[in-house]
């Protein structure tokens, strides 16, 4: 992401992305949102504060109308999350009048289903362990997610109705046909789809509506000075729980985050923009993928994220 | 322009780019014929790849196009496509959502959901696999599979591109020839190409950039690039012609509401073919009862008259029976049948079984099927219909299905939406064929 635009260069280029086609997204996102209510016993919606989920909370308040959304919203925290975020995450849910379940990676690990390897692994990875549990306690049957395909390789490849086994793995070679709009969402027991109402929105698409919408976003998304510390081309935040290494130097920057998530994984980007319109200007000359650009577990290996993924993972 | 067969509208025909929607195209043809090459090369020509992406598909200093798209790490230890992966870009002009669909015969299945939703197809010709310098040359089975498939689905759009035209001696010959045994193939088909188009995906010649400097003329074609075509290309029309048809998706109930006033239930769902407003007389299947729309909304709750695609919720004059899976129809137009005659696109890996039941899915309704006969099964090579008793996996055939409970239907050529239908096992859940309504 270039950091300092000239905005003036990107204003002239913006004309040519019409805003029209978001209503062509939105709809197709309300009708897999209706889909969902109407087809499942139990499903969930997962909600971590974040941008794309409040996108689809958004689209669920037009689909069910206000305060009427049918489902719970399910976050499963590493206990390593911003505050900003989960605070935010509180306050929307009682805002809309959702149920707000949540459960703790934490939790898990007290009860011995999840160990780390090293008390500063990241616990990002875990999260599978933990929701795989929480779709037991409430045995759900769909878990309506906010993934794009656009952000990487292995979701570009997933159904909107991604079924999973009882293990909650996704196969990906032997994924159902996905014909027209004719979801085949039938299950056995024990088994349950994850749904990606928003699969054909891109990062660009996501920040176009949550200005066109008025959408309210944590602080944290844009920018803000923040102590920083550079390490492998990529911004890291000094925290707590990322602290400075031996020999390193912070710095105070001028950032915002491109997403969200679990603290010890999820980097800023240096930045001025302090609206939705300034970062849709910054998205169309961002030339790093939001992942690339803030995400460190991704990089591990090629298909860290399918990997992920075929092990319960959203 | 000679060696093509162009029929889209020139640039002058076209109001505006904000006249064109989004368009939605895949790429099939045979394994390594270069399709996913050809996405990369769209993508990095049109300047859609980011930087890290790019890094990534870096091997000994060389880029590999095909890396950006086959992100299954089965498909890297293979080099194949196994799934569809979707992609988007945008030029100055418009947005596009890509299907880069696999070539594998055995994966036809993820072909087959790629161009369901299609509003074009760029069928991939790999010019160095045939035997150019001859003008009675075949085609690859694949080829002529995956452009029967597209039109069997009614792709609105089918364009040709014969790829690896740098990796011949005589482009010009190599091009005459197989555009000629193309059309020849297409015609007998009753497959209407929209286009025919020289490229070299690994060079980057005419895909987004016109032939290269040094040939302008190149392969004797002067139309234009691939992404100029695509840039011009229709969208699907919605199938507003047709009487007003909607099934019925989910049933909002407002007995938890303080709000009196909104007694009624709405009927939620996606117009299938025609329009609705208030006033209109529909007629309820199954039940056969009648009622008057009394209220319409749009997909995002207001007021509004909606037609074909798109999303209404509709309160009707008067409380009757109605859930999810029931049709609301414009009376009188619409008969319901427990027989149906239908061509069968086959995607699992059982055969269909003449005498078996199968779960079938149309619109938001489930019902059984049984398989009552396989009336032939089409030879992809010949376009014979052969007598079969099964249908294997990838085949096409024609077969007629009694269904437990009768459904209302127009044939596929008429209306996609009433038209189709899937088939699913009963035991393993499988989404097991698509169903074109004869």
């Amino acid at each position: 992401m270039n950091a300092l635009t000239d905005h003036a260069v990107l204003q002239s280029a913006e004309h040519h992305l019409s805003n029209a086609h978001l209503d062509a997204l939105e709809e197709e996102t309300i009708f897999i949102l209706r889909e969902v209510a109407a087809v499942f016993e139990r499903p969930t919606l997962l909600f971590s504060g974040g941008k794309d989920s409040l996108v689809l909370l958004k689209c669920a308040e037009k689909a069910f109308g206000v305060g009427r959304i049918p489902y719970p919203l399910l976050m499963i925290d590493t206990g390593h999350n911003f505050h900003e975020v989960t605070d935010f995450r509180d306050f929307r849910a009682k805002e809309l009048g959702a149920e707000l379940i949540v459960r703790n990676v934490e939790d898990s690990m007290k009860r011995g289903t999840v160990r780390l390897a090293h008390p500063g692994e990241s616990r990002n990875v875990h999260q599978s362990v933990t929701l795989l549990e929480a779709i037991e306690e409430f045995r759900f049957d769909a878990l309506i997610g906010g993934a794009r395909r656009d952000e990487e390789k292995a979701r570009a490849k997933e159904r909107i109705f991604s079924h999973r086994d009882s293990f909650g793995q996704w196969q990906p070679k032997a994924q159902r046909p996905e014909l027209w709009t004719l979801f085949n969402t039938r299950l056995q027991p024990g088994e349950h789809f994850r749904v990606f109402p928003i699969s054909n929105w891109t990062e660009l698409d996501v920040w176009q509506y949550i200005e066109r919408e008025n959408i309210a976003l944590p602080s944290l998304y844009y920018t803000h000075k923040r102590e920083v510390v550079e390490r492998k081309g990529l911004l890291v935040p000094v925290t707590e729980l990322t602290p400075l290494k031996a020999g390193e130097t912070a710095e105070q920057r001028d950032v915002r985050f491109r997403t969200v998530g679990d603290i010890t994984c999820t980097c800023p980007v240096e930045s001025f923009a302090a609206t939705p319109g300034d970062v849709v200007i910054e998205t169309l000359a961002a030339d790093v993928s939001e992942r690339g650009a803030t995400r460190m577990d991704d990089k591990t290996s090629e298909a860290s994220m399918e990997k992920r993924k075929k092990d319960g993972y959203f | 322009m000679t060696n093509a067969t162009i029929s889209i509208a020139t640039p002058a025909d076209i109001t505006g780019a904000t006249a064109l929607s989004a368009l939605k195209f895949i790429t099939c043809g045979s394994v390594d014929d270069g399709k996913s090459t050809l996405i990369g090369r769209l993508l990095v020509d049109t300047k859609a790849v980011l930087q890290d992406h790019l890094a990534g598909v870096q091997r000994q200093g060389e880029t590999d196009l095909a890396l950006l798209t086959d992100g299954l790490s089965a498909e890297r230890e293979q080099g194949i496509t196994i799934d569809v992966a979707y992609r988007y870009f945008n030029t100055e002009d418009r947005k596009f959502i890509i299907g880069d669909a696999p070539g594998h015969e055995q994966y036809t299945r993820n072909m087959v959901t790629a161009a369901s939703s299609a509003d074009a197809a760029v069928v991939l010709v790999d010019a160095t696999k045939l035997d150019w310098k001859n003008a009675a040359l075949e085609l690859l089975p694949q080829t002529r599979r995956h452009s029967l498939l597209c039109n069997l689905l009614r792709v609105p759009s089918i364009v040709f591109a014969v790829n690896k035209l740098d990796a011949v001696e005589d482009s010009t010959l190599a091009f005459a020839n197989i555009s000629g045994a193309l059309r020849k193939f297409a015609t007998a088909a009753g497959i209407p190409v929209e286009a025919i188009v020289p490229v070299s995906a690994l060079k980057g010649w005419n895909v987004v950039e016109a032939g290269h400097a040094d040939l302008p003329d190149w392969c004797g074609y002067s139309g234009p690039t691939l992404l100029q075509i695509l840039e011009q290309l229709p969208g699907t029309p919605a199938e507003v012609d047709q009487p007003f048809a909607f099934p019925v998706q989910w049933v909002e109930k407002f007995s938890s509401s303080a709000d009196t006033s909104q007694g009624r239930r709405v009927f939620w769902g996606r117009v299938a073919t025609g329009a609705v407003q208030p006033g209109q007389e529909i007629r309820i299947l199954p039940s056969g009862q009648t009622a008057t729309v009394a209220q319409v909304l749009d997909h995002a709750r207001r007021p509004g008259n909606v037609s074909a695609s798109h999303s209404a919720g509709i309160v009707l004059d008067r409380e009757v029976d109605v859930s999810r899976g029931d049709w609301l129809l414009a009376s009188g137009n619409f008969e319901a049948q427990r027989e149906l005659s239908a061509t069968v696109a086959w995607l699992d890996d059982e055969p269909l079984v003449a005498g078996r039941v199968y779960w079938a899915l149309h619109g938001h309704r489930w019902v059984k099927a049984k398989v009552k006969r396989i009336v032939h099964r089409l030879n992809i090579n010949t376009l014979a219909e052969e007598d079969a008793t099964e249908l294997p996996p990838n085949a096409i055939g024609h077969v007629e299905l009694a269904l437990q409970e009768p459904i209302a239907t127009l044939p596929y050529l008429q209306s996609r939406s009433l038209g189709a239908l899937v088939l699913v096992d009963t035991a393993s859940n499988k989404t097991a064929g698509a169903v074109l309504v004869r």
